[in-house]
């Protein structure tokens, strides 16, 4: 069974339905037990870095994923949940964040031309590092999918799985031991979305 | 590079897909479910869904359609049509949708972008506007496009965008069902007036008319159209090759 986990930021729906559309059970908790006992887990977040923290923080559920990360369960963080996998995020300041990924979220302003628009709202191709990522292994280097975001993760070039090139490559996927996490929306990436949720639920959480 | 999106519109009512010419004259098409679901197969990037349905009880069948939809459909929803309150966005967030579109209900409550910005994220609010020429400016019309607000139109999605509309949706009034090409130069004043996303809305009719735009206009980031996707006058794959062959990027599907 896999947790998505639910501290009060997002719709899971959909994130729900998408694995019920690869046959798999999910599971939308905030029961840390539950997190605990879980096959996978599943960070899900949108909105801003340092309020999403600090729910994380309040609800205690930042404890019950990274208990699970230490017992190696199979975790991934999705869009702003990627990101809170980093070191710290500076967004409206700079804010801690879980610790599991080296590096920093930075706004994409700072490594983009001025002329391209933030957030950057649309579908991109990824650029697969080689070998290709266990997660990856149903797709192709060239897929698209859906991004809507502001921040990217940097400095964390040992963990980068996928790139995007926006202008500038920005940081897509990271990946470090049981660890996993995507900037972009799988569960909003049509078929090759899915197909990357089939590859983290068939992953057995080791590089 | 980002691609542009490709987004078929589908006016609900009763359940049902209709689509009219310059808002009159409605007709009936096909069930959403189905639609959304082709639609998907054949790579639209995303969909839009507008509840053109005024009773309380032809709301809660959008609702039950909308839940279907994003139960079986992976790609970004955004819903529109009725959204007049913080609980409208609610109403259709929890249904699966993922981006709202506002319309009349921002022009009589400004307010309700920054609300929704706040709680939802920019990302969530899409300023949607129907847009027609009078007495040589562009002026915004509410109410289905039948009311004219007086607002001028360019000065309206900026005002929109910095209280937080994280895209926006220029539908020309003046092009809309004539299936003459988009409004390019309307478009054109949009790109020069907003610094998000554009969608560009109302007069497609051919293959050709969503290359000239993309051309003509590199600044609009999407093409919606209705008729010319219910009724198979442009086949999405047909019209994502072609703006692959005239050097547009576009996602194509598996």
């Amino acid at each position: 069974m896999i947790a998505i986990v639910d501290y009060g930021v997002g719709n899971l729906f959909s994130l729900k339905s998408s694995f019920a559309a690869i046959g798999e059970e999910a599971t939308v908790t905030a029961d840390a037990q539950v997190i605990a006992t879980a096959e996978r887990v599943i960070l899900p977040g949108v909105g801003a870095f340092g309020d999403a923290a600090d729910k994380l923080r309040e609800t205690g559920l930042d404890r019950a994923v990274l208990a699970a990360a230490a017992a190696g369960t199979p975790l991934m963080g999705i869009c702003l949940g990627m990101q809170l996998l980093f070191d710290a995020g500076e967004e409206f300041g700079t804010h801690a964040g879980l610790g599991l990924i080296a590096g920093t979220v930075k706004p994409i302003a700072d490594v983009i031309p001025r002329d391209l628009k933030v957030p950057q709202i649309g579908w991109n191709a990824l650029r697969l590092t080689a070998p290709k990522h266990a997660i990856f292994r149903h797709i192709n280097d060239g897929d698209c999918v859906y991004f809507v975001h502001s921040f990217a993760g940097m400095d964390c070039a040992p963990s980068v799985i996928a790139t995007t090139e926006y202008g500038a490559p920005l940081t897509a996927a990271v990946a470090k031991g049981n660890v996993c996490g995507c900037q972009f929306h799988p569960e909003k990436s049509g078929k090759v979305g899915l197909a990357i949720l089939k590859g983290f639920c068939e992953w057995e959480g080791t590089v | 590079m980002i691609t542009k999106r490709i987004i078929p519109c589908l006016d609900v009512k009763n359940g049902r897909v209709v689509k009219g010419t310059n808002f009159q004259g409605l007709n009936d098409v096909s069930s959403p479910v189905e639609l959304a679901a082709r639609y998907s197969e054949n790579g639209a990037d995303e969909l839009v869904f507008y509840d053109i349905t005024a009773s309380v009880e032809g709301r809660a069948l959008f609702t039950d359609i909308l839940r279907e939809v994003a139960r079986t459909i992976f790609i970004p929803l955004t819903v529109g049509g009725g959204i007049n309150s913080v609980a409208d966005f609610e109403r259709v967030l929890t249904c699966g949708a993922d981006k709202v579109s506002v319309n009349t209900g921002a022009l009589k409550n400004p307010d309700l972008i920054g609300e929704a910005a706040e709680r939802y994220g920019s990302q969530c609010v899409v300023l949607s506007a129907d847009i027609k020429r009078v007495d040589g400016e562009f002026r915004v019309f509410a109410n289905g496009g039948r009311t004219d607000t007086g607002r001028e139109a360019l000065a309206w999605l900026k005002e929109g965008t910095e209280r937080g509309a994280g895209e926006v949706v220029v539908n020309s009034i003046d092009t809309d069902g004539v299936k003459n090409g988009f409004d390019l130069p309307m478009l054109e004043a949009v790109c020069n007036t907003v610094d998000v996303p554009v969608i560009a809305s109302g007069g497609a009719g051919c293959v050709e008319d969503f290359i000239t735009l993309f051309k003509a206009v590199p600044g609009v980031d999407a093409g919606l159209a209705a008729s010319v996707f219910h009724y198979g006058t442009v086949p999405i794959a047909a019209l994502k090759d072609a703006l692959r062959k005239n050097s547009i990027p576009v996602r194509i599907t598996l």
